[in-house]
């Protein structure tokens, strides 16, 4: 079943006057239920656009975006519903806090869907543990929290609506190494057990490489691609033709093969590099 | 939506309007709106109007951005206009209860719309063609004299330039922060006065909040370039008081001897 299936799905900017600009230009994407999708493009390539019309923040310029078989603009007056069942992290989500404590500032969502209290009490200490928000912290001011944190209270914002599909948009830049790491498994661990779709926008080839199933490539307003993480990244020179690259262990591991070392193809992860390559070593007893 | 706002912004280009020096263009801006409301006859009224006109056409910006920044204050043309029209003295030539309309009324509201339509025209000039930074340089220059009276002028030109240059940053950011609440769900579009102020208090923290952070990473930034103040701070780009300026002031100069000709020699419709 696809759960976010778009038609012909066109946006352009600033439509009649001389700055016009297509930031997405017919698409035609498919995603299934349960499926974690990386989203990668160069800058400008219309990443963000995309993902704010998958849930009805901006209305196509044409074409159509369905979700759940049903078109999202077929009554505009419902298009909240839309936006609780696609929630969507922007960028450095931090600058959107503005509550007294954390706690109320992730039952910000929750409260708008009209839930009951107890419900969004339950709401809120369940996206903060997935978010790995300590419960002490709940009742600080979101402005005396950490960077990091602050960054963990805002996704559990908008985790904490229990969305069919989560996009987060770049949710590790501006991070430290660990914290990205953290965050990314954390991530991983909420797709798992929730089960629901993850959409995940971001320049670090690493980090989509070790998250997604499938990979959409961006290229001026187009899908280039879109296909599963091995075949997109065997893509090398494609990619780096627009301006994207394949993650560094990746270009290692295939130059290592191509100077005759017997190494399987689509290596995505440091980890499986350094297995592959003990296996190596004890075979030829270096 | 809140990138439709056209009145104050500036438009590049390359017309002889835009490379008048701005203090030449502020002065002369003045000298039109003092034109503008000593015109006592429709023959004075119509030269500034032919002039204003012409002036407009020279800066090859198209017609429309003139008209979209006329639509934003046209309500207060017609209104000034509607109250004038009551406000006559003189023989009533139409009568209905308490509302008298004579002919001076008639003149009174004709003379008064179109000189405020000039007025924002004009001024329309001025801002469109001149970059923001020239506009406060040229303030700066021109109420150096107040220094006199202990007045830091470049402290508030540096501080206007600054609020004039975070505009569009902000309304990005106001963009941004909205875009943001609507995703959780945040119904700005909805409801009585009341709710939708309500509705505001989302957005206005956070905005707030980054503008603070804004202010101070950019006191830090101006400081670790040793910014000291207005003392002794000399000018990569000085302003020319050029040719092209003096046939400028000839231009209205010529505009002035018109409009006081005009005044004195033909019947005078207003006071």
């Amino acid at each position: 079943m696809n759960i976010i299936e778009t038609e012909n799905l066109s946006f352009v900017y600033g439509l009649g006057t001389p700055f016009e600009k297509k930031a997405n230009d017919k698409l035609n994407i498919k995603i299934e239920e349960g499926e974690f999708v990386g989203i990668i493009g160069h800058t400008g390539s219309g990443k963000s656009t995309l993902v704010q019309m998958l849930n009805g923040l901006i209305k196509p310029t044409s074409g159509t975006v369905r979700l759940n078989g049903e078109d999202i603009w077929a009554s505009p007056q419902d298009i909240r519903k839309v936006r609780f069942k696609v929630g969507l992290v922007f960028q450095y989500p931090e600058y959107q806090l503005f509550e007294e404590t954390v706690e109320k500032d992730i039952a910000f969502g929750p409260g708008n869907m009209g839930l009951s209290e107890a419900e969004i009490k339950d709401r809120v200490r369940s996206a903060a543990r997935f978010a790995g928000l300590k419960d002490e912290l709940l009742q600080k001011s979101p402005f005396d929290l950490s960077g990091g944190e602050k960054r963990r209270a805002a996704i559990a914002g908008v985790i904490a609506m229990d969305p069919d599909v989560l996009i987060l948009d770049e949710p590790t830049a501006g991070l430290d190494p660990a914290g990205r790491d953290v965050l990314l498994a954390q991530i991983r661990q909420y797709h798992k057990e929730r089960k629901n779709t993850v959409l995940l926008v971001s320049h670090s080839m690493e980090d989509i490489a070790r998250t997604a199933d499938r990979i959409l490539v961006m290229n001026k307003g187009r899908a280039a691609m879109f296909d599963d993480t091995k075949a997109v990244f065997s893509r090398g020179e494609e990619l780096e033709k627009m301006g994207l690259r394949v993650p560094q262990v990746t270009k290692i591991m295939s130059r290592l093969q191509n100077m005759g070392y017997n190494l399987p193809s689509g290596i995505l992860t440091v980890e499986q590099a350094a297995n592959e390559l003990q296996a190596l070593f004890d075979k030829n007893n270096f | 939506m809140l990138k439709d706002v056209t009145l104050g912004q500036f438009l590049p280009g390359d017309s002889p309007v835009h490379r008048l020096d701005p203090r030449a263009k502020i002065l002369l801006l003045i000298a039109v709106i003092v034109f503008i409301f000593i015109t006592g006859n429709y023959a004075s009224l119509a030269l500034v109007a032919v002039f204003v006109f012409a002036v407009i056409l020279s800066t090859k910006i198209s017609l429309k951005m003139y008209l979209k920044s006329m639509k934003m204050i046209l309500f207060i043309v017609l209104f000034t206009g509607l109250i004038n029209l009551f406000y006559g003295r003189g023989e009533p030539i139409f009568e209905l209860g308490f509302i008298k309309i004579t002919e001076a009324g008639i003149n009174n509201a004709i003379f008064v719309s179109i000189r405020i339509a000039l007025l924002i025209l004009a001024s329309s000039v001025l801002t469109f063609t001149t970059s923001p930074t020239d506009l406060t340089d040229a303030i700066e220059r021109l109420l150096k004299p107040l220094t006199v009276f202990h007045i830091k002028v470049h402290e508030v030109a540096m501080m206007m330039t600054i609020a004039l240059r975070f505009v569009p940053t902000l309304l990005e950011e106001t963009d941004k922060i909205m875009s943001a609440q609507k995703a959780r769900g945040a119904d700005m579009d909805s409801g009585n006065l009341i709710k939708r102020v309500k509705a505001l208090i989302p957005v206005l923290i956070p905005l707030f909040v980054s503008a603070f952070r804004r202010a101070i990473d950019l006191a830090t930034a101006m400081e670790c370039r040793c910014y000291r103040g207005g003392n002794g701070r000399t000018r990569m780009k000085t302003l020319h008081y050029g040719k092209i300026d003096l046939c400028a002031s000839i231009i209205c100069l010529l505009l002035l001897t018109g409009v006081i000709l005009c005044n004195i020699f033909l019947p005078a419709t207003v006071r």
